[in-house]
């Protein structure tokens, strides 16, 4: 009798035990692409993030993160707002997570952020920025280290204004976010007009038959949003029409550190905004630069950035709350606090938990090696997205 | 021979009374536009019939729906761009790339879908959609995520002048390639021995393999053919395109579209209903929201313009099915 009250009370005991060890130990589920056309964004989304725990100082699981034993869990959601959608149900109800962070695309984000929030669990989202979760959708338990969607484009939109452009045609892929960042050019180009827009299929190939047109039109710049593949076919055809020579051009997403080995000679001269470049000039940079080329090789992108940043920011925030996990919304609070240090400079949070950076004005310039070479330029603006107004006061922090 | 019934000669009045307008236009009226459009819808209707040929000699003689061809396309992309890589030659790429596609068509045909002739189209279907996403991940495993670099020497690919502006000087060398690819089946299959099993397997398969013909052979021959084929078009277009998995699946549902049009099986076919989907399908990109706009809201031709643009082929398609739904030019009646 009295031996088995005992053995009830150490298996109490034991288990009281291992809940607080639970209570301890931070668990972090990492969404991802790796299969699929656009699994190179997954590798440099996954380098930057293995480089960002490293020099946080997690190696491996079980490893403290902001002071706290650490575990992460992986999952690929090819592409799909649906397999992304059932791998972060796994995140929740079997990895008990506390943040999801990745997440590539805004409409896997938009599938997924419902689920997440109402379990309490925070979103760190290391590329995506839809619209409505800065806007109406805002919520206390949403971070970023990446960007609004929208940015580049009204980064360019300011560019071509300072530059004095008097006729734009826009183009970009005929969906959700080609439109934003349509819009969000048009939004902050001021200094003339857009006067004809191609929206061409996602995923296109051949623009021959848009530029016959743009040669019709005859505008003084083209604006273009085309990431990946698209961006890659887009330039080749661009210079070979000889178009280059008459009109400038601004691109968002086409020509950077994923699809220049592939364009090629023809991506000099191409203009681009962006909220990162390789030869930013501060410590961080230079040693996130040396140590991502030393592990892996080739040169980061901005994707690479923001996932670097994401261990950093939630290391922030652990500490902050004293290592308790109960609580992700005080986690996302401590971590839109303040201001941080990234290789892109000093960032800083807007309300909403977007991030607030400057962008710059990028140009593909002839390297000492004779290829391409991406070159910061100057200093665009400081941007703040359009959006936080929309986000209502009692879910602001 | 083909009757002509009234309700084909209608169609092909109305093909006139278009072509006619449009030629007015372009040399009367110097519509600059429109020559440019016109010009990129016959490179593109050529470039498809490259793809949509072998595909239809597959389907129409030996009645199997092969999904991998465009892999097959892919990986003459692939092949080409690796050679390029390393030896930064371009002729070297094409001339590697072409036997290789022929290759790979023979020892795919051999191994796997020699076994699947005699079952029905959907086995066909599943084996060969099987075979994409092994050659789209084949190609991720050992050539990376990363599109892959591919260029043209500048002495092919430069901006050329013509009548007035400036166009690709590659795409006319793509338009003249796949004449001459018309020509070479042309006269293959209307004045050689082999081309004459072909017609004849196209028309009658049991009875050409009842006559002695080793029809095994001929099927391998002609898959190889196919995929050589298929692997000119991708080592063709990838310098212009981005090497990349997957590249291959937009233009297969695009060589579906010919063949359909066109008449399954029926080179002649294939040609004339590329020529016509290039045609169709560039000129909607570019004039079909400016039409929408006369007499639609603005926003509204904006949205609709580009949507119903990248749907006027598959229009078209439904318009010829109604129609002839044996396709424009079949094999087994032209």
């Amino acid at each position: 009798m009295q031996k088995s009250t005992l053995a009830a009370a150490i298996a109490a005991a034991a288990l009281v035990a291992a809940q607080n060890a639970g209570a301890q130990e931070l668990r972090i589920g990492f969404l991802n692409t790796l299969t699929g056309g656009s699994a190179i964004i997954g590798k440099h989304l996954m380098n930057g993030w293995v480089l960002g725990l490293e020099h946080a100082g997690w190696k491996k699981d079980g490893d403290k993160l902001g002071g706290v034993p650490t575990k992460i869990f992986y999952a690929d959601d090819q592409q799909k707002p649906e397999i992304g959608l059932r791998e972060v149900d796994k995140f929740l109800k079997q990895d008990k997570v506390h943040i999801v962070s990745g997440i590539i695309w805004s409409n896997v984000m938009m599938t997924i952020q419902k689920p997440v929030f109402d379990a309490k669990v925070m979103i760190l989202s290391a590329n995506a920025g839809p619209s409505p979760l800065a806007g109406e959708l805002c919520n206390p338990l949403f971070t970023s280290s990446s960007f609004m969607n929208d940015g580049n484009a009204e980064a360019t939109g300011v560019m071509a204004t300072k530059d004095g452009i008097k006729t734009v045609v826009a183009m970009a892929p005929n969906y959700q976010a080609g439109k934003d960042n349509v819009n969000g050019f048009m939004r902050t180009f001021k200094s003339g007009k857009v006067v004809d827009q191609i929206l061409f299929k996602i995923g296109e190939s051949d623009f021959q038959a848009d530029l016959a047109k743009v040669r019709a039109a005859k505008p003084q710049a083209l604006y273009i949003f085309a990431p990946g593949g698209m961006g890659i076919a887009f330039m080749k055809q661009w210079v070979a029409s000889g178009l280059n020579k008459e009109i400038k051009l601004y691109s968002i997403y086409t020509v950077d550190g994923l699809t220049i080995p592939a364009i090629g000679e023809a991506a000099i001269g191409a203009i681009e905004a962006s909220h990162w470049n390789p030869d930013l000039d501060n410590e961080k940079n230079k040693r996130f630069v040396k140590d991502y080329m030393a592990k892996f090789g080739h040169m980061p992108s901005y994707f690479a950035v923001q996932s670097y940043d994401a261990p950093a920011l939630i290391a922030k925030g652990m500490k902050a709350v004293g290592g308790k996990t109960d609580d992700m919304a005080a986690v996302a609070k401590a971590i839109r606090k303040g201001t941080m240090d990234s290789p892109r400079g000093t960032i800083t949070f807007n309300v909403n938990g977007m991030v607030l950076q400057p962008y710059w004005r990028l140009e593909v310039v002839k390297g000492a090696d004779g290829k391409p070479a991406i070159k910061g330029v100057a200093k665009i603006f400081d941007h703040k997205d359009a959006y936080w107004e929309k986000c209502p006061a009692n879910k602001r922090i | 021979m083909r009757r002509v019934t009234p309700r084909s000669a209608l169609g092909w009045a109305a093909v006139a009374v278009i072509v006619a307008y449009g030629l007015y236009r372009i040399f009367i009226r110097n519509d600059q536009l429109l020559f440019e459009t016109a010009l990129n819808g016959v490179q593109f209707g050529v470039f498809l019939f490259l793809i949509s040929a072998g595909l239809t000699l597959v389907f129409g003689i030996m009645n199997m729906v092969n999904l991998a061809h465009g892999s097959l396309f892919m990986m003459g992309a692939y092949i080409g761009s690796y050679v390029f890589q390393q030896s930064d030659s371009f002729a070297l790429a094409i001339a590697v790339a072409i036997p290789f596609s022929l290759l790979l068509g023979i020892v795919l045909e051999f191994l796997a879908l020699r076994t699947l002739y005699a079952r029905d189209h959907l086995d066909q279907v599943l084996a060969t959609f099987g075979f994409i996403l092994f050659f789209n991940q084949l190609v991720l495993r050992v050539f990376g995520a990363t599109s892959q670099e591919f260029r043209l020497p500048d002495s092919i690919n430069f901006p050329m002048p013509l009548f007035g502006f400036t166009y690709p000087s590659y795409r006319l060398i793509v338009i003249v390639v796949g004449l001459l690819v018309a020509l070479g089946l042309y006269l293959v299959i209307a004045k050689t021995r082999v081309g004459m099993l072909i017609r004849a397997g196209a028309s009658n398969r049991p009875m050409v393999g009842a006559l002695g013909v080793n029809v095994r052979m001929l099927f391998t021959l002609i898959f190889g053919i196919g995929a050589a084929l298929a692997g000119l078009a991708g080592v063709m277009i990838g310098p212009i395109e981005s090497v990349e998995s997957g590249m291959g699946e937009n233009k297969l549902i695009l060589a579906f579209v010919v063949i359909v049009i066109g008449g399954i099986g029926s080179i002649r076919g294939a040609f004339i209903a590329s020529i016509i989907v290039g045609l169709v399908e560039v000129i909607g990109r570019v004039f079909m929201k400016d039409m929408l706009r006369e007499f639609l809201p603005e926003e509204f031709a904006q949205t609709a313009g580009p949507a119903l643009a990248s749907m006027s082929i598959y229009i078209l398609m439904a318009a010829v099915l109604y129609f002839r739904p044996q396709g424009l030019f079949p094999a087994r009646t032209g």
